[in-house]
């Protein structure tokens, strides 16, 4: 029985050394933040926190983390990595100043394990995959048995994210742990009318936020997304964080969501909207192909575990210029024939064009309509019947015309209303989930 | 005197029937070569085909509005009018090497010529096409990023960008096939300018309340316009 066991923990060195060497073998990480990472040996938690031009708010982020790591693990070797994406503003020297001792004074509670800050630049501009990348080397180098990435973006960062997030997996033994916030009724709108539904329809579970700058995971998932080769390919930077929960759902992994609290969207707003289209849409169609195998036997939806609610709104008065959304979806679907064309059935296009002519208050963008487009858009996008991207970017005007009729639809709704709504949308992509296997055959 | 008659008349034929003789193999030859020069020509067709086929090249002209074009002048697919092309093209320098066995004078000289046009000819036709694919994607792009940013008239934006492309690239075209090459340099230089001329005066005259918009959505702050940026689509 020792002898098995001894004999395991050989094997397990074994590859953790050979990961080890591939890593320094591939030049990906440097010397210096190599040997940082021997220097602190192995840890319990790693907290990623990427980084660029976060100077301003970076300070308050490190306290948060810290004290929540003082409260939910201060018996665990923790260690905060930050990837820095070329920052001008000394944001590394900031992540890496702040000391476990600052946090004390205020909450009286003392870690029993050691504590690092280690900060690495790995390039001159931010890219998303290169950083998560970082993170899941450090964490594979580190052996950390939980992990989680969190955004500077998020300025209302809570210390009990980290034990929202890192708590099942620690202690429960899930391996990945995604969150759920509370937000306006019409904020995240490509989450809850693209994203959500699409997700769930094709993987059969309700993932609620499938993309998230703010997520746990586990040791071995992290090794398992590593190892996939998506890394050398520049059109998977964007949306990253979403391939890694798809890849987490197509393994089989156990996936749980916590509720974090309000999602502060104040830096995501005035978000350029075909950016976030190639974040999401763009990462999930392009995700299809390799992740087949798993979409295709999938039928309905399972809810998954969750701490806290999955969901809640938030309903105060909000103006919205529904006028504009619903003029640039009748531009686009007008000076885009072209393109839609080639990448849409004649029939949904011929739909879209009668709904385009009709006027502000007859305006109506059925959501069968829309998942129809939606599909139809994932396999021309499979089929590269024109650039991908210009798949991607030609979602747009289509978005703010369902946006729009969303609103519409939801301008007194109650919350139950909302979500009611928004599992109406589920239910009909779920429907409809043969049509595009359909297509694409 | 009609002995005389007959006798060079019978040497006319004498040479005749010797020329002839002399010439026949040599009509053989250029036959044979023709032949086998069909032959080879129809396999080559067949295996451009299928390779066509295979890489799906009708849809790659497709992309680049080569096929729009080739519908609008009632010609056939991208793929049948290539294969037509180096089968005519292959059919054809055989015949005209079958002729240069002939050995009639001044001929072997064209002949020599067209031979030496030929890989021009190719590298005028991948010019072109890459080019109708460069312009294709970029005005495409230009109007998928015009639309977006809600900017007015993307087609015509779209459009002059299209146009620009195939001008310059059919400058490059016919400068490679050595086609009139001071006259193309001129006539692109005036279209060129011209268009850029005409854009300006177009930007100035029309876009000045664009302009001013864009300036000041830019630069000033305080009133802010409200659209659907206020809310974050994620």
């Amino acid at each position: 029985m020792e002898t098995t066991a001894h004999r395991a923990a050989s094997q397990k060195h074994a590859a953790v050394l050979r990961t080890e060497m591939k890593l320094a073998e591939e030049n990906f990480l440097t010397d210096d933040f190599l040997r940082q990472l021997i220097n602190v040996g192995e840890v319990d938690i790693l907290v990623g926190l990427p980084t660029h031009n976060n100077a301003k708010t970076i300070g308050s982020i490190v306290q948060a983390i810290q004290r929540g790591i003082l409260r939910g693990f201060p018996r665990e070797r923790a260690v905060i990595i930050n990837p820095d994406g070329g920052s001008r503003d000394g944001t590394p020297a900031l992540v890496t100043e702040v000391s476990i001792g600052d946090s004390r004074p205020t909450s009286n509670l003392h870690a029993l394990r050691t504590f690092h800050s280690i900060s690495t630049k790995y390039a001159s501009s931010p890219a998303s995959d290169v950083a998560l990348r970082t993170i899941l080397a450090a964490a594979e180098v580190l052996r950390a048995k939980a992990c989680v990435v969190l955004s500077p973006e998020s300025a209302n960062i809570e210390p009990e994210w980290l034990s929202k997030l890192l708590g099942p997996i620690y202690r429960d033994g899930f391996d990945l742990v995604t969150p759920t916030y509370r937000r306006h009724k019409f904020e995240g709108l490509l989450i809850t009318n693209l994203l959500y539904p699409m997700t769930r329809a094709l993987y059969g579970l309700r993932v609620r936020e499938a993309y998230s700058p703010e997520f746990g995971f586990s040791g071995p998932l992290g090794s398992q997304f590593l190892e996939q080769n998506v890394w050398n390919d520049a059109a998977n930077g964007a949306g990253v964080e979403l391939r890694f929960t798809l890849s987490a759902i197509a393994g089989k992994y156990r996936i749980g969501q916590s509720f974090l609290g309000e999602k502060d969207s104040a830096g995501r707003r005035g978000a350029d909207l075909v950016l976030a289209l190639r974040q999401t849409a763009g990462a999930l169609f392009s995700a299809l192909e390799p992740g087949f195998p798993a979409w295709s036997v999938a039928t309905g939806s399972q809810p998954i575990p969750t701490t806290g609610t999955d969901q809640e709104v938030i309903l105060a008065p909000l103006r919205v210029n529904r006028r504009r959304l619903r003029e640039m979806f009748s531009t686009g679907v007008a000076e885009l024939g072209s393109v839609f064309a080639s990448i849409l059935s004649l029939s949904t296009l011929a739909e879209l064009q009668r709904i385009a002519r009709l006027g502000e208050d007859e305006f109506h963008y059925p959501a069968e309509l829309w998942v129809r487009t939606v599909y139809e858009l994932a396999a021309s996008y499979r089929k590269s019947v024109i650039s991908r991207d210009h798949i991607v970017q030609a979602l747009a005007p289509l978005f703010r015309g369902r946006a729009c009729t969303f609103l519409m639809e939801n301008r007194n709704a109650s919350a139950g209303e909302v979500e009611n709504s928004i599992e109406g949308l589920c239910i009909e992509f779920e429907r409809l989930k043969p049509y595009l296997l359909q297509m694409w055959e | 005197m009609r002995e005389m008659i007959v006798s060079e008349l019978s040497q006319a034929l004498r040479e005749i029937a010797r020329g002839f003789a002399h010439l026949l193999p040599r009509v053989i030859v250029m036959l044979i070569l023709a032949s086998a020069g069909w032959v080879i020509a129809y396999a080559a067709k067949a295996v451009l085909r299928s390779i066509l086929r295979l890489v799906k090249f009708d849809k790659l002209s497709e992309n680049a509005g080569a096929t729009q074009l080739l519908t609008r002048a009632a010609l056939p697919s991208a793929t049948e009018l290539l294969c037509r092309f180096v089968f005519w093209v292959a059919w054809l320098g055989f015949i005209l090497l079958g002729v240069s066995v002939l050995g009639i004078m001044g001929l072997q000289e064209q002949i020599a010529r067209f031979f030496l046009f030929l890989p021009r000819l190719f590298v005028a036709v991948f010019i072109m096409f890459l080019g109708l694919l460069a312009a294709s994607f970029f005005s495409r792009a230009a109007l998928l990023a015009a639309v977006n940013a809600n900017v007015p008239s993307p087609r015509v934006l779209s459009l002059a960008i299209r146009s620009m492309i195939i001008v310059f690239v059919l400058s490059i075209v016919f400068e490679e096939l050595g086609l009139a090459e001071q006259t193309m340099l001129v006539a692109f230089g005036i279209a060129f300018g011209a268009m850029m001329l005409g854009l300006a005066i177009a930007f100035g005259m029309g876009g000045r309340d664009l302009a001013r918009r864009f300036l000041e959505k830019k630069f000033v702050r305080g009133t802010k316009e409200e659209n659907e940026d206020d809310l974050s689509p994620l």
